[in-house]
């Protein structure tokens, strides 16, 4: 009897809550769905890197004007496969600040190139935000800012100059525009033609669904690149380069959604059998509404990780075309055009600086390529 | 079986014919031919007799006629003026820019490219499934990571610039022959050991080069395959019996994930194919992609045509290939009709 008297009561107040903040197995589950994304995201590093640096690169975009120290088309006929000049900040023990010595071209009657020699004596100090040739800043109004320009009769090439004595450097920032929006709009047209295709196969089902999956068949068991080859072909020379522009795009994003379709089908096909979608039609839901509002929503997630998997192969596939020669033309510059000036082996032996653009190319794919990873893991917090 | 291969096969065939008329249509969307571009080339130049040569050959392969007619007698569906009488028959038709019949201007770039892209198959099998097996195995380890860079880097290098750089060094260091087929001494000669060897040694940049894409993916794959597998109770079971560590890989779980390996020939080989268009109009490969870039220049419709409806022919055969493999490999999809 005494000892049930002994038995302890917490002398603090019940509180009904409690028990509810601590007892859920998972509290992490508890929190929303956007927050839970977020964090997974973050703890994935490389594609956390990736989306810093590909963030970087497009915020970039409006400005290559001011960027590039030269202008993208800007000859330097002195200057013809110049070598890269490296910045020096000490001139003989001295702190100068960042500046280059001046190359002078000598001619090599041997291999039948020029050599390039540096003048040791008399370093020339870089400007910044300083004028240099002028432009069109986004083709409204003339500048001739910099944020940085060789000193006053000097020469900055940071990566060479190429075979017609332009900047490198320059041309890759001019060529980023184009290289890097190609990829967006040839994945905006494939997202348009592949959700809608593929939404249409899953919602109605039956012939619609056979008919699509049919096309999907045969595009998909098309040789990619020849038949972007044929279809670049056939984009009449006379085109401006903007116009030129577009329709690559286009023609990139052109063979690319079977897999987007596919994809949204398979998700459609296994949504359409809920309960919300059935309460929907029920209540008397258009079916454009049905889709639009209650279906893509829910397979969101995985088109923007295939849609940041597809925009590689299309960077890629700009590049090949224009190096092939059939892509862009000069005097627009992009990647794959720098690229074609890089096609035979004296190149790749005598001045491997004018293949430069490789290596961007290869950062912004291998970038897409980790932060389509890393959002695909992401995307599914609930594994 | 039968019946499944036999559906399999028609619809191949189904689309293929989707394929040919979408070809055609892609190749006549510039304004004018060929032979219209020469002609006003060669009035320009005031040479008559070729004028009247080039009309006709207009008329001979039916130029003049609209764009369905040409359709149907390029396929062969129905016979074309004086004779000629389309792909069906066997006449791959009239190449303008090369002048000459299309058969005589690929002849043997058409079963090289074959070889070509099967070396480039066989590579990146031989390559992907040991290195993607180890990845799995040794899942986390600095090996795996390694093999996770080499792959990355393969995905992102275009396949051209690839071909230029394993071209310059290969043939500075390791004295491999650069661009063509085989060594010129060689051209025209009828098959020997000797030049059997200069191919082969001609075709270890291009196998390479073809192959790293479609490698890094597939080494990907079958390390997501095979992780899945290795984490299954079964594995652990041939642990506790004592089974030797190789065996415990090799026996069941690798085959297991063997099979969307297999399946997945279908998204790697129309990747292969385009890869070795370019690759070897950089290597200058006597194969079908120099041939295609030249004919698409010059709007040379057949030669285009036949081009791009061999690869895409070669690309459905592959599938098809894929396919009955794996009703070989696998009993569920053999048996699948009935099961039920």
């Amino acid at each position: 009897m005494s000892r049930m008297d002994e038995h302890y009561v917490d002398p603090t107040p019940y509180d009904p809550n409690a028990d509810a903040d601590t007892g859920g197995a998972r509290p992490e589950l508890d929190m929303p769905t956007g927050k839970l994304i977020r964090r997974r995201f973050f703890r994935h590093k490389l594609a956390v890197i990736s989306a810093l640096f590909l963030g970087f690169l497009y915020l970039c975009l409006p400005f290559v004007e001011l960027i590039a120290p030269y202008g993208a088309n800007e000859r330097q006929a002195d200057f013809l496969y110049a070598p890269p000049q490296g910045v020096h900040f000490v001139h003989e023990g001295e702190f100068v600040g960042p500046f280059v010595y001046p190359i002078q071209a000598e001619p090599d009657l041997v291999n039948f190139k020029w050599d390039y020699v540096q003048d040791r004596t008399t370093p020339q100090k870089l400007r910044f935000f300083c004028s240099g040739s002028e432009y069109k800043f986004w083709g409204l109004f003339e500048a001739d800012t910099h944020i940085v320009c060789p000193a006053e009769g000097g020469t900055l090439f940071l990566l060479g100059a190429d075979r017609l004595g332009r900047d490198v450097f320059s041309r890759l920032v001019y060529g980023a525009r184009i290289s890097l929006t190609v990829g967006l709009i040839g994945i905006a047209i494939s997202l348009l033609i592949g959700i809608s295709l593929g939404g249409l196969a899953g919602y109605f089902g039956g012939w619609v669904d056979a008919t699509v999956q049919r096309m999907i068949e045969v595009i998909r068991s098309l040789p990619e690149l020849p038949i972007w080859l044929a279809l670049s072909a056939a984009v009449p020379p006379q085109w401006s380069p903007v116009a030129v522009f577009f329709m690559i795009s286009i023609i990139l994003g052109l063979l690319d959604w079977p897999g987007l379709a596919r994809a949204v089908r398979s998700k459609l096909l296994s949504l359409r059998e809920e309960e919300f979608v059935r309460a929907a039609e029920l209540i008397g839901a258009k079916p454009t509404r049905v889709i639009r509002t209650h279906l893509v929503p829910n397979f969101m997630s995985h088109i923007v990780v295939s849609a940041s998997l597809s925009i590689p192969a299309m960077i890629l596939g700009e590049t090949a075309l224009s190096f092939l020669g059939l892509g862009l033309r000069p005097p627009a510059v992009s990647w794959g055009v720098m690229l074609n000036d890089a096609q035979n082996l004296t190149v790749v032996e005598f001045y491997p600086w004018v293949a430069s653009a490789m290596i961007p190319v290869m950062l912004v794919v291998l970038a897409f390529n980790f932060l389509g990873d890393g959002l695909r893991d992401a995307m599914d917090p609930y594994s | 079986m039968i019946f499944y291969l036999f559906r399999r096969f028609l619809t191949m065939l189904l689309t293929l014919l989707v394929v040919s008329a979408l070809i055609f249509v892609i190749i006549n969307l510039p304004p004018g031919d060929a032979l219209s571009n020469q002609i006003a080339e060669l009035r320009a130049q005031g040479e008559a007799a070729s004028v009247a040569r080039a009309e006709f050959l207009r008329t001979q392969y039916s130029l003049d006629q609209p764009l369905w007619m040409q359709y149907l007698i390029w396929l062969g569906a129905i016979p074309g003026p004086d004779g000629y009488s389309g792909l069906l028959q066997g006449d791959y038709g009239w190449s303008f820019e090369f002048d000459a019949p299309v058969s005589e201007v690929l002849g043997e770039s058409l079963w090289l490219t074959v070889v070509v892209n099967l070396a480039a198959l066989l590579f990146i099998y031989a390559v992907s499934l040991p290195l993607g097996a180890i990845a799995a195995v040794r899942a986390g380890s600095w090996l795996d990571y390694f093999i996770a860079i080499i792959g990355y880097i393969g995905l992102a290098t275009p396949n051209f610039l690839l071909a230029l750089i394993l071209l310059y060094y290969g043939q500075r260091y390791l004295n491999l022959p650069i661009g063509g087929l085989m060594d010129p001494v060689f051209e025209g000669e009828p098959m020997s050991f000797a030049k059997l060897k200069s191919i082969l040694a001609h075709l270890i940049i291009p196998t390479i080069v073809i192959g790293t894409a479609g490698t890094a993916s597939m080494i990907r794959r079958l390390r997501a395959n095979l992780l899945d597998e290795l984490g299954k109770p079964y594995v652990a079971t041939a642990k506790a019996k004592g089974l030797s560590p190789f065996k415990r890989v090799a026996k069941y779980p690798l085959r297991a994930a063997l099979n969307p390996f297999v399946a997945d020939i279908g998204n790697l080989l129309p990747s292969l194919v385009s890869g070795s268009v370019l690759v070897s109009v950089v290597l200058s490969l006597p194969t079908l992609g120099p041939d295609l870039l030249a004919a698409l220049r010059a709007q040379d419709q057949y030669l285009a045509g036949f081009i791009l409806l061999f690869v895409s022919a070669l690309t459905l055969v592959g599938m098809l290939i894929s396919d009955i493999l794996l009703a070989v490999l696998d009993p569920r999809i053999r048996f699948g009709g009935r099961g039920k």
